[in-house]
């Protein structure tokens, strides 16, 4: 039995519906109900068993539960018991206020298997509102083009459309085609995200001082063109620092992750203090060298698979 | 503090040009003085905070964070300054962010000793904006590619005054340039320039791209591979511009003392050397001496500097610019005669019967400082920027050779993703190969995907962010010389080389050897 494996398996539990995490052609699943719909919507006829939060089941001995994570909707810990021995993986998780999913729930553990994406003392996400303002006083300075935001199209999209909603700005959002059943998807997880609009096919002047969102590999392509003197902007966590959003053509970087930052992560090993702390993707090192100066034992694990900042 | 550091991430965000001189100039017209005065010099290099050097950063990161964690999260980051910026503690709710004045005045008033714990305070009244355009501000260095004549620009926009006059009477003021502003805002009378030296626009060439033109309209110079120079003089002070209009009297001292004539010339700055006008290496120092603000006694010994003249815009105080290259050309035969012929020499018009001898004559100049020909209207005025048909630049026809990949780097900007930057070599006789060159241009977009593929399949090491290729492909590169130099393992450096074509039928064995680039060394 594995965890997100990165090639197809027999059986495999997986954390989330991110595409690293989740992948097809598995022989039997077990997942949160809203990561199968979302494997479904991605793959086709997924199937699997449903394991609500809170909810596990036994194999070999091993009672196995899933945990929100915090991270996007559906997303889980998993915590495996086995003779009093409770080992956690975290996935990808997040411990600030996200609309579009359940919060994190701290899980009592021996041993935490923890991410590390955002793991270097460079990285605190500031408040959303902060970059949610920011987002709002360039789209009102902008009144003849309008503002293209780079979102992944899973999580990030829909976390910037309700958190746009719930600082009150209830005008039609414009959305790129591909993240049309994403935004389906979610809405009927009773996760509201006011008027959506695909942008495709609309004239440039239909668009003007309009949101616009769409996957980051949209920003820099052809489909960006059609749209009216765009300001490009980019939400993700990666954009803390200057170079990478420059090498990225941002002209509007917005710090919002659906990842833990340095805090998050350095705050939940205190609060869990675990007996030991395995570290995998991201700045393994970082991490670990933090956990030495607190005295924490740690080691590194490295996965197959993963490439960095695809998402964040 | 923090329109500042607005203005600050600002520019480093903006691509275009003139949104930058936009935003300068917004925050020019609704930020108070002195601020606005301290951030125009900030922009345009006129601010120097003597108490803090780049190492009080590094202390006060030292201080304060675990080296290991600090060193990690700079490799990450690329820039001290940025990565103090990030880690340091967030500002609590109730801090007051310090004016751009109070944060001049604090570190200006304070000892070199003092200056990290007065940076420390300041840096707990900031957000990470904030902290990093206080970091920047301090130490000079704001790298947002603004020049000085940009924030010239700008200020002439905000006010709706001319950048000419502008630089008319920069020099007679400093910083935080409150006159200048006065007189921007209406409020007093345009400041004295007081007798100074300043900068006019350059005449810029179009490339000759297939055309011919008649040589009894065109006069024909060689072009000169040096870095262009105006030396601007009122008798009491003279100055030195380059091509962006930013003073670099500092870096070539020695040609501003050796001027003894009145009025303004233009001309290519050159080393003479063994070869006339300088090798290779020649050419990086002066681009080296060119960012320096003060140079060593020992730098100008190392490379003798003078400036080959090609034009005057004013003789004296008589403004010539408006009259036709050949009435120039002659006054300026006139005014070179006064100076020192170490430091000044013209630049020689060639001599030839018609077009086709003047190509057969381009052909033959493989001298290292010729770049190649240029062509101006003999009855052309001097004219700012680049107006069509009055000057063409025509160079030389680039050489090539087959080179094969060693190294390459990701690229930065838009090509950050892409391994876009390569270093290639030639063969020596016993069959090793040593670079000879990098390049990062001259493929198409779809050539750049097949590369970067290629470096990312045959990937032997990994050194930081530069890979190791295996030694198969090979590049046809071209280039515009080939010169002697000791900084390369192999001797020899190339001049502005590109990637011509991709050799993927071409076996690696039958590349260039290092002999055969040495052969076509000018």
């Amino acid at each position: 039995m594995w965890i997100d494996p990165s090639r197809p398996a027999e059986r495999a539990l997986v954390t989330h519906g991110h595409a690293d995490h989740a992948r097809s052609g598995h022989g039997a699943v077990w997942a949160t109900p809203e990561t199968l719909a979302i494997m479904a919507l991605r793959y086709g006829t997924e199937m699997g068993t449903p394991m609500p939060y809170g909810d596990g089941f036994e194999a070999n001995g091993v009672k196995i539960s899933f945990h929100p994570a915090g991270h996007v909707l559906g997303s889980a810990q998993i915590l495996l018991e086995h003779a009093g021995e409770r080992v956690v993986v975290t996935g990808d998780y997040k411990r600030r206020f996200d609309p579009t999913c359940a919060p994190f729930e701290p899980v009592d553990c021996d041993v935490l298997i923890t991410e590390a994406t955002f793991g270097l003392p460079v990285f605190t996400h500031p408040p959303i509102e902060d970059e949610i303002a920011k987002l709002l006083a360039a789209r009102a300075a902008q009144k003849e083009g309008c503002i293209l935001i780079g979102a992944y199209a899973l999580g990030k999209a829909q976390r910037v459309i309700a958190e746009l909603r719930r600082a009150g700005y209830d005008a039609p959002i414009y959305i790129h085609g591909a993240m049309q059943k994403m935004c389906d998807l979610y809405a009927a997880h009773d996760v509201p995200l006011g008027e959506l609009i695909v942008a495709t096919g609309l004239a440039k002047a239909e668009m003007k001082g309009a949101i616009v969102i769409a996957p980051p590999s949209a920003l820099n392509d052809r489909w960006a063109q059609r749209l009216p003197d765009p300001i490009t902007a980019m939400a993700s966590g990666w954009m803390r620092v200057r170079q990478r959003a420059r090498q990225r053509n941002v002209e509007l970087p917005l710090v919002i992750s659906d990842h833990a930052d340095w805090t998050e992560l350095t705050e939940t090993l205190l609060e869990l203090r675990p007996s030991e702390t395995w570290i995998t993707h991201g700045r393994t090192d970082a991490l670990g060298r933090w956990c030495e100066l607190h005295q924490l034992k740690a080691r590194a694990l490295d996965l197959v698979g993963r490439e960095e900042e695809d998402e964040g | 503090m923090q329109a500042f550091s607005a203005l600050i991430d600002g520019l480093i965000y903006t691509r275009s040009r003139d949104h930058k001189v936009r935003l300068i100039a917004d925050y020019l017209r609704s930020t108070p003085d002195p601020d606005r005065g301290w951030a125009l010099a900030a922009l345009a290099g006129t601010l120097s905070i003597a108490t803090v050097k780049a190492a009080a950063i590094r202390a006060m990161a030292e201080e304060r964070f675990d080296p290991m964690l600090f060193r990690m999260s700079r490799d990450y980051v690329g820039d001290t300054a940025e990565t103090v910026a990030l880690m340091w503690p967030e500002v609590s709710a109730d801090a007051v962010a310090p004016t751009v004045s109070e944060v001049i005045d604090l570190l200006n008033s304070t000892s070199r000793a003092r200056a990290p714990n007065v940076l420390a305070e300041l840096m707990d009244r900031l957000d990470a904006n904030g902290r990093y355009a206080l970091l920047k501000l301090a130490t000079g260095g704001m790298r947002v590619g603004i020049s000085a004549r940009l924030a010239k620009t700008a200020f002439g926009q905000a006010f709706g005054v001319s950048v000419d006059d502008v630089e008319e009477v920069w020099h007679a003021l400093s910083p935080p340039y409150a006159a200048l502003f006065a007189w921007g805002e209406g409020k007093s009378e345009r400041p004295d320039p007081a007798d100074s030296a300043f900068f006019r626009p350059f005449m810029l060439a179009h490339p000759l791209e297939d055309g011919i033109v008649d040589l009894d309209a065109y006069a024909a110079e060689w072009k000169w591979d040096g870095i262009r120079i105006q030396i601007a003089s009122t008798g009491g002070e003279t100055r030195l511009f380059s091509r962006g209009g930013d003073e670099v009297t500092g870096a070539f001292p020695e040609i501003a003392a050796a001027f003894n004539g009145i009025g303004v010339v233009d001309g290519e700055l050159l080393v003479r050397g063994d070869v006339q006008g300088g090798e290779a290496a020649s050419f990086n120092a002066l681009q080296q001496r060119l960012g320096r603000k003060n140079v060593t006694a020992a730098m100008q010994a190392e490379y003798p500097v003078f400036v080959r003249l090609y034009d005057i815009l004013f003789d004296g105080a008589e403004d010539l610019r408006s009259q036709p290259w050949n009435a120039r050309r002659e006054r300026l035969e006139r005014f070179a005669a006064q100076l020192d012929t170490v430091r000044f020499d013209l630049s020689a018009i060639i001599e030839a019967r018609d077009f086709d001898h003047l190509a057969e004559i381009r052909a033959a100049a493989r001298e290292a400082a010729i770049e190649g020909v240029m062509l101006k209207r003999r009855d052309a005025p001097y004219l700012a920027g680049r107006k069509v048909g009055l000057w063409y630049k025509w160079k030389r026809e680039p050489l090539v050779a087959d080179c094969v990949m060693m190294y390459a780097q990701r690229g930065s900007g838009k090509r950050s993703s892409y391994y876009s930057d390569y270093t290639f070599g030639c063969w020596t006789p016993d069959g090793a190969l040593l670079p000879v060159g990098k390049a990062y241009s001259g493929f198409s977009d779809a050539e750049l995907k097949w590369l970067d593929r290629f470096v990312r399949d045959n990937t032997v090491a990994r050194f930081g962010p530069v890979r190791e290729v295996e030694k198969s492909l090979v590049l046809e590169v071209a280039f515009d010389a080939v010169h002697e130099s000791k900084r390369h393992k192999s001797g020899i450096a190339m001049r502005f080389p590109r990637i011509s074509r991709l050799r993927r039928d071409k076996p690696a064995d039958e590349a260039d050897t290092i002999a055969n680039l040495r052969a076509m060394i000018g």
